[in-house]
């Protein structure tokens, strides 16, 4: 037996709201339904369908449960870590705060030993002995010989690497308690009896290592799983594939695209889906059109011809194809015609971090393309907002004759999230806008393209080979409100300042900001997109550190009355956000009437998904050190300037009272122990897995 | 004033078409081109052409990019919907806008600056796509807007209007497009109304993208001495290698030429691509032929012009795509919305 096959120590009682007396344990306390953990694998290994399979047991067996896919631009070969967090309570932001970490990559054994918590679990591949300077005395080795394991029971190469990760799988559900029954259906269903021989080195990998977990440590940990009903009227389901539906549902026709991670899996589902769900029955024919474009300039001109023929339309790319497309979006504007862009944002700039995730881009789409350009943009903070924003997205941009973006990232797009189960309505019928029909054109019907007939800022179209009366020229030169040729000032300005009257139309028509109010409060919370999770954590513990926030979540560019409200109403608001320059904070700096004193910023950016735990550090670290005193964060001279790189514990506040938008580091991993010197303020450093 | 506007009065007598349209119903705003420019006589071919073929007009979507060229479709089909794109981007609005509704008909213009340069990529996707289009291509190897800087087309030793010489080699569109397989190749001259008017009335029959290359002097900065896309030089260098007339669908046959002179390709829609003049073991639907005809010509300092070559084989895109025959606009919203009970179909799938 490995040395490292040892019974577990036990792990210092921690008061938790899953905490229970130890039900089955020696008197130890356990923690149910709230955990972290992270598997450290290579990358091309399978380990990614291990370890979704142990994610959709838990997801099974009712328990709230969240997976992030950390991993490497590289096919094969990279580490790549999966996290997985299990909440009862059911919050679903990623922890960092590793409870047990899976480590099969001995490449990054340092860095993910190092990683776990004080009192945590690492299991290994005891196949080989591990180093002796890898030890801690603080934490749990449980060796298990999986590729040992892997040799003695299958053949082949590949076949022992993939089995390998099941039989991680394995033990991890003797660990921690996961229903073998669950899983083994699961695998069932996966390979069915089509793939007979498959299933079986399936099932024989699992429980090799269920066996062996159970032979040799003492199973269950203290931190384990028990069913719940928590999950009956959920899905999991990853936000690009929850977009597909919305665009399937829309009745999206054209889809022109360009592949680009972390966008290109929402095209390739909504491609599944119309071969599925858009044959026409009695010719096998399809009633869409997906066009794989040469680059995103043409995938943002395909889109855009679509629509200007009527169809509803759409591409999706990263921050880099908008980059790309802006000259089109540009046009699109000025001849104001409908088109559904998808940015699922990454890390920025230029090519940066293709597979990690941020908020880098919402600067960009709201003005996007040169000249005076404004747009409508919708900020999913989930995949259930992204199958349900996807559809208003296409409604806003026929309604309002425009390029809407729908801005999700590749948190939102690329992992599973367990969300509740998606509805229609089947009394649904698509806002096609203000488009003059042949019948009208031909009882006479004046049209004049660009102008604005009923004062909201929003002029009838025509779609062309209608009728011979709706015929115009749609140019991205100057024009009039006749849609002529311009170069006259007047004539000029007569259309964009419409089009600003316009962009300000559609503020009542956007989503809705989210609103969670908090007794007590004077102060605000305020993000977007995929900080939800992370902020309404941070909220419910900041209100029990006595520190309550109101709570709001915008929703859609432009900004509504609520949003200018809410900001207005409390004396300091901290704006949460994944980028470096505040990109939110100056948005609403520059679009509503609050100044700058009022707010403070928090972000992180380092590029993995935001965590509770760093929310509320920063907002207490710009309320000085250990918050609670709920007057406020203007602490320092009047203003919030700065959110602290405080964590190394030295209390910094750099540039406090300045009043320009906070610092902050990286959204690195928990700190481990002993994790160094203190965080440079400026910004991400290192621990960043 | 930034348009002119034309007179809409026609003359009792003028000569009808199927429609019973006359030519005129097939003009649009007057030219703001320079007196002379080859492109307004390319815009007379197209209104010929158009109402030749009795194409309704609204049913007509023309479209280009920017540029000398790009202005031209303002001057023809007043009734047909226009789009002045982006530079060199023209190709993507058609190919969506024909993804969307494969009924219109499609006539995109550019020039040499927009397609062979930031357009080039678009260019050669629409021709890989074989987007069912007429591309027209006004060729007079400079920039006009910008005051004559060379383009890509521009030949070595073409000499611009301040004596500068291009040294760099052309990019030719038509040695590109039959390089990519194009279904459809031509070139012609401005000056040839003859000659291009039954070209483009069957490049518009062709079912996917009919390039034609048309040499367009530049009467202001590139018709001079020493310019290679000069009136003169064209009129001089050019060799109506490869004559052919097109015979519409349901037309009685009239053309006089002995059968071993003529090859007839018939186009998808039953009408003819009749060859004449061919040169000898010259073979339009050869495409490998047809490149080495024109370089062999080139070599001898001779403008090729004519319908090149044609593969009236070729599947155009809704072909490839596998879309239905009905335009997707007009598909009521009821045949692509799944319904709410397949959603919960769906929704299974994600447990």
């Amino acid at each position: 037996m490995s040395p490292a096959g040892r019974v577990p120590t036990s792990r210092a009682p921690e008061p938790s709201a899953g905490t229970e007396p130890g039900a089955e344990g020696e008197g130890r306390d356990a923690r149910i339904n709230d955990l972290a953990l992270k598997i450290a694998t290579v990358n091309g290994t399978g380990s990614a369908s291990a370890n979704g399979l142990l994610m959709q047991a838990i997801f099974r067996m009712g328990i709230p449960v969240t997976g992030k896919n950390v991993f490497p631009s590289n096919i094969q070969g990279l580490p790549t870590w999966y996290e997985i967090r299990v909440s009862g309570e059911g919050w679903t932001a990623r922890s960092p705060e590793y409870d047990l970490i899976v480590a099969m990559n001995p490449a990054t054994y340092a860095r993910d030993i190092d990683e776990v918590q004080t009192g945590g679990w690492v299991l290994h591949d005891s196949s080989w002995p591990l180093a002796r300077e890898l030890r801690r005395e603080d934490v749990t080795f449980l060796g298990v010989p999986l590729a040992r394991m892997g040799s003695e029971h299958f053949h082949g190469s590949r076949t022992r690497i993939l089995m390998k990760n099941v039989g991680y799988v394995g033990a991890l559900s003797a660990l921690l308690q996961v229903d073998r029954d669950v899983v083994r259906s699961l695998l069932e269903e996966r390979f069915g009896e089509k793939k007979r021989a498959l299933l079986d080195a399936n099932f024989e990998a699992f429980d090799l290592g269920f066996e062996f977990a159970r032979e040799h440590f003492d199973c269950p940990l203290p931190i384990r799983l028990s069913p719940m009903d928590a999950t009956r009227d959920s899905v999991l389901i990853d936000g690009n594939t929850a977009a597909a539906i919305g665009c399937l549902y829309a009745g999206a026709t054209v889809a022109s695209w360009y592949p680009i991670t972390p966008s290109t899996s929402l095209v390739q589902a909504f491609e599944a889906f119309a071969n599925r769900y858009r044959k026409d029955p009695d010719t096998g024919k399809l009633r869409v059109a997906v066009i794989q474009a040469e680059d995103e300039l043409a995938a943002a001109g395909m889109a855009i011809g679509a629509g200007w023929m009527g169809a509803r339309s759409f591409t999706s790319t990263s921050g880099a194809g908008i980059s790309l497309m802006s000259e089109f979006i540009g046009l699109a504007y000025y001849t104001e015609i409908p088109v559904v862009l998808f940015d699922i944002q990454r890390v920025g700039p230029s090519t940066g971090m293709p597979t990690r995730t941020q908020q880098g881009d919402i600067l960009m789409v709201a003005y996007a393309s040169h000249g005076d350009t404004k747009h409508i943009a919708l900020f999913p903070a989930d995949p259930k907002e992204c199958f349900e924003l996807a559809v208003a997205a296409f409604d806003l941009a026929e309604r309002f004759q425009t390029p809407v973006f729908v801005v999700s990232d590749l948190d939102i797009g690329m992992n599973d999230w367990v969300v509740p189960r998606f509805e229609w309505d089947d009394d649904y019928r698509p806002d096609r806008g203000k488009v003059l029909t042949a019948e009208e054109l031909e009882a006479g019907a004046v049209f004049h393209r660009y102008e604005d007939v009923d004062g909201d800022g929003i002029p009838w179209r025509t779609l062309p080979g209608v009728h011979p009366r709706g015929a115009f020229f749609t140019r991205g030169s100057g024009h009039d409100r006749y849609a002529r040729y311009t170069e006259d000032a007047g004539p000029y300005t007569d259309v964009v300042d419409r089009l600003t009257r316009k962009h300000a139309t559609a503020a009542a028509h956007v989503p809705a900001p989210v609103i969670a109010r908090m007794p007590g409060a004077t102060m605000g919370l305020l993000t977007i997109g995929g900080c939800d999770a992370a902020c309404r954590e941070a909220v419910h513990g900041l209100a029990e550190r006595g520190v309550p926030l109101d709570y709001m979540r915008v929703r859609a560019f432009p900004f509504g009355e609520e949003v200018e409200a809410f900001l207005l109403e409390h004396p300091t608001t901290f704006i949460v956000e994944q980028n470096r320059d505040a990109q939110l904070h100056h948005l609403l700096l520059a679009e509503t009437a609050v100044t700058k004193d009022r707010l403070a910023s928090v972000r992180r950016y380092g590029g993995l998904p935001l965590s509770a735990v760093h929310v509320v550090e920063d907002v207490l670290g710009l309320l000085g050190e250990g918050g609670g005193n709920g007057d406020g964060a203007a602490a320092s001279g009047g203003t919030v300037g700065a959110a602290a790189g405080a964590r190394g514990g030295n209390g910094a506040r750099a540039e406090g009272g300045r009043g320009s938008p906070g610092r902050s580091g990286s959204d690195g991993g928990s700190q481990g122990r002993g994790a160094g010197a203190p965080r440079n303020a400026a910004g991400p450093e290192g621990g960043d897995a | 004033m930034t348009y002119i506007e034309k007179p809409r009065v026609h003359h009792p007598a003028l000569e009808k078409n199927e429609l019973g349209l006359t030519r005129r119903d097939y003009e649009g705003r007057m030219s703001t081109l320079c007196a002379g420019c080859g492109h307004d006589s390319v815009t007379a071919a197209i209104i010929e052409t158009f109402w030749k073929l009795s194409v309704p007009p609204h049913r007509v979507a023309k479209l280009s990019g920017i540029g000398c060229s790009a202005k031209t479709p303002t001057y023809f089909i007043q009734e047909a919907h226009g789009f002045n794109a982006v530079h060199g981007r023209m190709p993507s609005i058609v190919t969506g806008g024909n993804a969307a509704n494969r009924d219109l008909v499609y006539i995109g213009i550019s020039g040499d600056g927009d397609s062979l340069s930031i357009g080039l990529g678009q260019l050669c996707h629409a021709i890989r796509r074989n987007v069912d289009m007429l591309y027209v291509l006004e060729n007079n190897g400079v920039y006009g807007l910008t005051k004559g800087q060379f383009s890509a087309s521009a030949d070595v030793g073409s000499r611009s209007k301040t004596g500068e010489v291009n040294r760099q080699r052309p990019i030719d569109p038509v040695l590109l497009a039959l390089s990519l397989g194009a279904s459809f190749v031509a070139r012609s001259f401005s000056g040839d109304k003859a000659q291009l008017v039954p070209i483009l009335e069957a490049g518009l029959r062709h079912r996917g993208l009919a390039l034609v290359d048309v040499i367009s002097p530049c009467v202001t900065f590139n018709d001079h001495e020493g310019s290679t896309k000069s009136y003169r030089y064209t009129r001089e260098h050019e060799v109506v290698a490869v004559e052919a007339d097109f015979v519409p669908l349901r037309r009685e046959i009239t053309a006089e030429y002995g059968p071993g002179d003529v090859r007839e390709v018939p186009m998808h829609d039953g009408s003819v691509v009749r060859f004449r003049k061919v040169p000898a073991h010259y073979d339009p639907t050869d495409r490998d032929a047809a490149y080495a005809y024109v370089r062999e010509r080139q070599e001898a300092g001779e403008v090729p012009t004519g319908l090149l070559h044609i593969d009236p084989t070729g599947q155009e895109m809704h072909e490839v795509l596998g879309t239905v025959e009905t335009p997707l606009v007009d598909l009521p919203y009821e045949a692509l919305c799944p319904g709410r009970e397949k959603l919960s179909e769906i929704m299974a799938a994600f447990r």
